[in-house]
């Protein structure tokens, strides 16, 4: 022990910087990518349940190695290069849709200064990189060299820039009633119980959030862009093996940061329910389970994530036009109207009144 | 040479190499796609001169958005790239005299004394840039602040007037809207009648 | 109006979509009727037309008269059929085909012969190892037959009331 720290105390000051950042990383991805295999688990065994089915259950006890099982085999099926593609575009797109999904975690706090980068403009950080998700998509679609892939690319430009907007406007009412961008600080906004959460003056916002966060991870009743019945696989028919996977990896990663962030936004991240209670939180083991911490995070983003699958399960794809027209003529009025019932409620308070 | 710098100097080499590749792209989708990396080098330089909202601003508006409905119409553009470069040499003796007037312009603009100030002392840790601009917009500027919304407002009233036309040539279309108010009432009637006599 | 003020409240308090999860969200926790296939197996028809069998008489004699009735019967062509006369006088085959890529299971060779020689076994899961092994020959069913003739006799038995 004593000679491990002798080593670490020999590394110059700058590289364990490095060190301990990269380790920070690994700490956050590597989680987010277990987390994102059993999604898919948990995918086929929600929505078979909900079809009276059992899901997989072969590959281990009770299934529960099927994900590894699935990995494989994608990491050893072969890329297929369709022929006058833009072979070097067609490899950058996947790379493009995962690499903001897995860069947003840099900003998300897991508990009370458990964030790798706690910088002020955190909820602009996230907006801005989720924003670039698109492009892995659009660049798929347009290098596959194949009609399908243009198609559904084309879908999901007009879509997602249409949702972004909305999504953006729910935000907004967050940080009127935050008063700050930074993640961590419009949590501890939310402190003092479920009573304090912004679900309840924000709950339309929340709902409208929710809606396009799916929208945004072109998940069910969203999923044009991979309308299996008229465009096959969407932007993704020509990819096959790790290619495809790491479409397949950046479409749970932004399913489970939808999830995370609106718990954070909406639900007090971290912050027990039970928040306001002294008499509860200062009994021995029951006031530490009960109290703040990242298992009510997780509980919280669990509930959401299988309402994602829960949503796949239930509902038929909208048809594209009923998409377009909910997005603008009704999620964004929506969340105006919300916003200036906010800001009104701002007003009142800063003049005194309320 | 510090990190930082060391960083800056990553950030703008690429930023201007990829300028470069926008306008020596054969291909107008790999031209938009240098653009985007050009607006995202800056915007991390803009970052790196702790001006972070702005720099996730031009992430945000400007590759998330503007160069995704940018690409949307390169794409389904069917360009024929050979009749592009035809007249290359022809017009470049005048593209060479519009660039060194540019070049003189800048030259001229940046050796005043216009911009010369001295350099801004770096911001405390718990700045928030945000806070700052969002104090000064609404305050000094409030006035050119609304005013630019307007126009903005009636740039978009304005674009989709332009770019709506309702068809009067009896097409029929689908209206969401009366799709899903309408009841099986609407649609369906119930007749009641008497059952045939028996022959 | 006022159907159109309870459309309003109806889309926006999102009472069709709720309603849908709430179905799916009862289903979830309903029994599952999954049958896991290899260790569970649904109750089978005596009348099920899987694997064909040649049959004989309790004392080893083969059935088959060669009369050719399923050959004829047969809709899909599967089965050919060359005979002979054997050394006792009576008419036996030398080659009882039964080409299983083209049999469509329709049960009609079974329902053609007058001796219950040719018949329908329960064997669904079977398969073939080897180029040809398709067309099963005569000394293939006679074994098949033999195998199960246990199992034949008893579904012919329970399904006799019902001819």
């Amino acid at each position: 022990m004593d000679s491990l720290i002798a080593i670490w105390e020999s590394v110059p000051e700058a590289l364990r910087i490095v060190i301990v950042i990269l380790l920070k990383i690994i700490a956050i991805l590597l989680p987010v990518i277990i987390a994102v295999a059993y999604t898919t688990f948990a995918e086929r065994k929600i929505i078979g349940y909900m079809q009276v089915r059992c899901g997989p259950n072969r590959v281990g006890p009770k299934g529960w190695l099927q994900p590894i099982a699935d990995t494989l085999k994608l990491m050893f099926k072969e890329i297929i290069v369709p022929t006058k593609s833009s072979k070097a575009v067609f490899f950058i797109a996947p790379m493009l849709a995962l690499a903001p999904a897995l860069a947003v975690w840099s900003v998300i706090p897991f508990w009370e200064g458990g964030v790798l980068s706690d910088i002020n403009a955190g909820l602009l950080f996230v907006l801005a990189i989720t924003s670039l998700d698109v492009f892995g998509i659009i660049l798929a679609g347009w290098a596959s060299n194949s009609k399908y892939a243009i198609l559904s690319s084309m879908r999901v430009g007009a879509q997602v820039v249409a949702y972004e907007i909305a999504m953006g406007f729910a935000l907004v009412g967050v940080l009127m009633l935050a008063g700050s961008l930074n993640l961590t600080e419009i949590v501890n906004a939310q402190a003092g119980g479920i009573q304090n959460w912004f679900m309840w003056p924000l709950f339309g916002l929340l709902v409208v959030y929710f809606i396009s966060g799916v929208a945004e991870t072109n998940r069910a009743p969203f999923d044009v862009a991979e309308g299996e019945s008229e465009i096959v696989a969407g932007f993704h028919v020509e990819y096959s093996g790790m290619a495809f996977a790491l479409f397949f990896l950046a479409e749970y990663a932004s399913m489970l940061l939808i999830s995370i962030l609106t718990v954070l936004l909406f639900l007090g991240g971290w912050l027990s329910p039970f928040g306001g209670m002294e008499g509860l939180l200062s009994i021995p083991v029951l006031g530490t389970i009960l109290g703040d911490g990242i298992h009510w995070l997780f509980l919280k983003a669990f509930f959401f994530l299988v309402l994602y699958l829960w949503f796949r399960a239930t509902f038929p794809r909208y048809r594209y036009d009923q998409i377009m027209r909910l997005g603008w003529k009704i999620l964004i009025p929506v969340t105006l109207v919300w916003i200036f019932g906010i800001g009104i409620y701002k007003g009142l308070q800063i003049e005194g009144i309320l | 040479m510090t990190f930082e710098l060391f960083i800056f100097y990553v950030f703008a080499t690429v930023s201007v190499l990829s300028a470069v590749g926008v306008v020596t792209m054969r291909n107008p989708v790999y031209a938009a796609l240098f653009l985007i990396l050009a607006f995202f080098t800056s915007a991390a330089t803009w970052i790196l001169l702790e001006a972070e909202f702005l720099g996730v601003v031009l992430v945000l508006v400007y590759v998330g958005a503007v160069m995704v409905l940018f690409l949307f119409v390169i794409m389904m553009l069917d360009i024929n790239i050979d009749p592009l470069r035809e007249g290359f040499i022809r017009y470049l003796p005048f593209g060479i005299l519009i660039a060194v007037v540019i070049a003189a312009e800048i030259i001229m603009v940046l050796s005043s004394d216009v911009f010369v100030m001295e350099i801004p002392k770096a911001a405390p840790l718990d700045f928030s840039n945000t806070k700052a601009l969002g104090e000064i917009l609404y305050t000094d500027y409030v006035y050119p602040f609304e005013l630019a919304a307007v126009i903005l407002l009636v740039a978009m009233v304005a674009a989709i007037s332009l770019a709506m036309r309702k068809r009067n040539d009896g097409t029929k279309r689908q209206i969401p809207a009366d799709q899903i108010r309408t009841k099986s009432t609407d649609r369906l009637r119930v007749v009641k009648m008497k059952s045939e006599e028996k022959l | 109006m006022i159907a159109s003020i309870k459309h309003f409240i109806k889309t926006f308090t999102l009472f069709e979509l709720l309603q849908g999860l709430s179905i799916t969200g009862k289903y979830f926790f309903k029994r599952k009727i999954t049958i896991q296939y290899p260790e569970q197996k649904t109750p089978m028809s005596p009348r099920f037309r899987g694997h064909h069998a040649l049959r004989r008489y309790p004392n080893g004699e083969e059935r088959c008269i060669a009369c050719k009735l399923c050959e004829a019967a047969c809709p899909a062509l599967a089965i050919t059929i060359d005979s002979e006369e054997r050394a006792d006088g009576t008419r036996r085959t030398t080659k009882y085909d039964i080409d299983m890529f083209k049999c469509i299971y329709c049960g009609f060779c079974e329902e053609a012969c007058p001796v219950d020689a040719i018949v329908e076994t329960h064997v669904f899961e079977y398969h073939f190892e080897e180029r040809g092994d398709h067309v099963r020959t005569k000394e293939v069913l006679l074994a098949f037959g033999d195998k199960h003739e246990a199992e034949i006799a008893k579904s012919r038995a329970a399904d006799a009331p019902y001819r």
